[in-house]
């Protein structure tokens, strides 16, 4: 089967350069999921019982919606009611980061609730408003608890990215239909493409293993023992 | 009174028809996935060497490449090597293979976390190995991978919606059509939207119920 090699070879660097894409989807992704996760996952835990069961809604919302008909609603839907013209790219940034902002601040919440309550309670005590409390005492605890589930966030979102394929999102698995049917080699592209997708995620979680080693804090856990 | 008319000619047959392929695909696929899911973590955790290889090799490829990916290997790569298969066929094979690599984790956990008293009690009995498992073991493990299978199914039902995109026209595919007939994107999505979401919301309703059901009392899972 040299021919289905050829075809390979003369698609990689097509197809790298779609990882690269893959890759901005998924860390803006993340990103924004990160930003909207965190307030969520604090005002869920600390906040007041109306907003905690508004937020509870939302997180069932998002988490119980598939991505695809998400990227529908936004793209055919939304975005032409109401008179926005978004990039098919953009529109991927932002229905994946919802979708993950609702499942990161699960993740977060679960951290945060694992911490000891005294935390908490110690930085009121020592004259600390809630929210220095949250971002000072809480969070940086919490954020360094959520890594693990964070790198399955992770590898969640990057194979979740193929789905933008729907949009025309020029990201891997676009690309590797492209060339695939133009070169009638489905069969070798599409594997090629699930290799790279094989390799990201491996990369991926083993940086973020590497990242929650970096930052822990050595001797210390929240445990206290 | 023109909208009613429409939603109740156009809107209401094509969604349930979709929503049948919908339960169609979804079912099967969730047995065979658990089907499947059960034998892997068996084999990962009591196999021989090279099975387990062969099930962690298993295991790392359908958990590492994307479930789109998978389908389009299936229906649009296959052919390639002179194999073909129906949409509907290859989104059920595409379904019940990923799902099947994501339970077979949860088994492993749930076998693993069973005490080694209980394998040495029933070999003491005289079970053999097969027999040990399948009839002491997997029912006390089984019991603690629901949580984490009852997830994994439902996210197969959100993942249905990826058939759509080897041409097997389900719930979403059927909405897609409608709206491009129609031009009506975002009401059709938000109906479609909250199709899933009962679906999602019962199965897990249900899942929960089976759960407590199947709970043995004094084998709850925190005891020392």
């Amino acid at each position: 089967m040299p021919e289905s090699v050829i075809a390979i070879g003369d698609a990689l660097p097509y197809l790298l350069e779609g990882s690269l894409v893959t890759l901005i989807v998924v860390v803006g992704a993340m990103v924004l999921g990160l930003v909207l996760g965190v307030p969520l996952a604090a005002a869920q835990v600390y906040g007041p019982p109306v907003l905690r069961r508004l937020i509870g809604l939302y997180v069932w919302f998002f988490r119980g919606i598939p991505l695809l008909v998400f990227l529908f609603l936004f793209y055919f839907g939304l975005c032409t009611a109401l008179d926005v013209n978004l990039s098919a790219f953009t529109v991927a940034i932002i229905v994946l980061g919802l979708i993950s902002s609702a499942y990161q601040s699960q993740i977060f919440r679960g951290a945060i609730l694992s911490l000891p309550e005294g935390q908490f309670k110690a930085a009121r005590a020592l004259g600390m408003s809630d929210l220095k409390a949250i971002c000072f005492i809480v969070l940086p605890q919490a954020l360094r608890l959520s890594i693990p589930g964070w790198s399955n966030e992770y590898s969640i979102i990057l194979k979740d990215s193929a789905v933008t394929y729907a949009l025309g999102v020029a990201e891997i698995m676009a690309r590797a239909h492209f060339v695939a049917t133009r070169t009638y080699q489905q069969l070798p592209l599409y594997l090629a493409a699930g290799v790279i997708f094989l390799i990201l995620t491996y990369a991926g979680t083993k940086g973020l293993r590497l990242l929650e080693e970096k930052v822990r804090i050595p001797g210390y856990s929240p445990q206290g023992f | 009174m023109e909208e009613w008319l429409y939603i109740q000619t156009e809107v209401y047959p094509a969604l349930m028809k979709g929503f049948w392929v919908s339960l169609q695909l979804i079912l099967p696929s969730s047995i065979l996935g658990l089907f499947i899911g059960i034998m892997i973590g068996v084999l990962r955790v009591y196999g021989s060497r090279p099975a387990m290889a062969a099930a962690n090799t298993y295991v790392a490829l359908f958990r590492g490449v994307p479930l789109v990916v998978q389908l389009f290997i299936w229906y649009f790569g296959l052919p390639y090597i002179k194999i073909y298969l129906s949409p509907f066929i290859a989104a059920v094979l595409g379904f019940s293979l990923c799902s099947g690599a994501y339970h077979s984790e949860y088994v492993r956990g749930a076998l693993l976390s069973i005490r080694r008293g209980q394998m040495l009690a029933a070999q003491s009995l005289g079970f053999t190995k097969v027999q040990m498992i399948f009839s002491i073991i997997l029912p006390q493990a089984i019991r603690r991978a629901l949580p984490g299978c009852g997830n994994e199914i439902i996210y197969l039902i959100k993942y249905s919606s990826l058939a759509y995109m080897i041409t097997c026209i389900e719930l979403t595919g059927q909405g897609k059509i409608l709206a491009s007939n129609s031009f009506k994107y975002t009401e059709i999505f938000l109906i479609i939207g909250a199709c899933y979401l009962a679906m999602t919301s019962v199965a897990s309703l249900v899942l929960n119920r089976v759960e407590d059901r199947l709970r043995l009392p004094g084998f709850e899972h925190h005891r020392i």
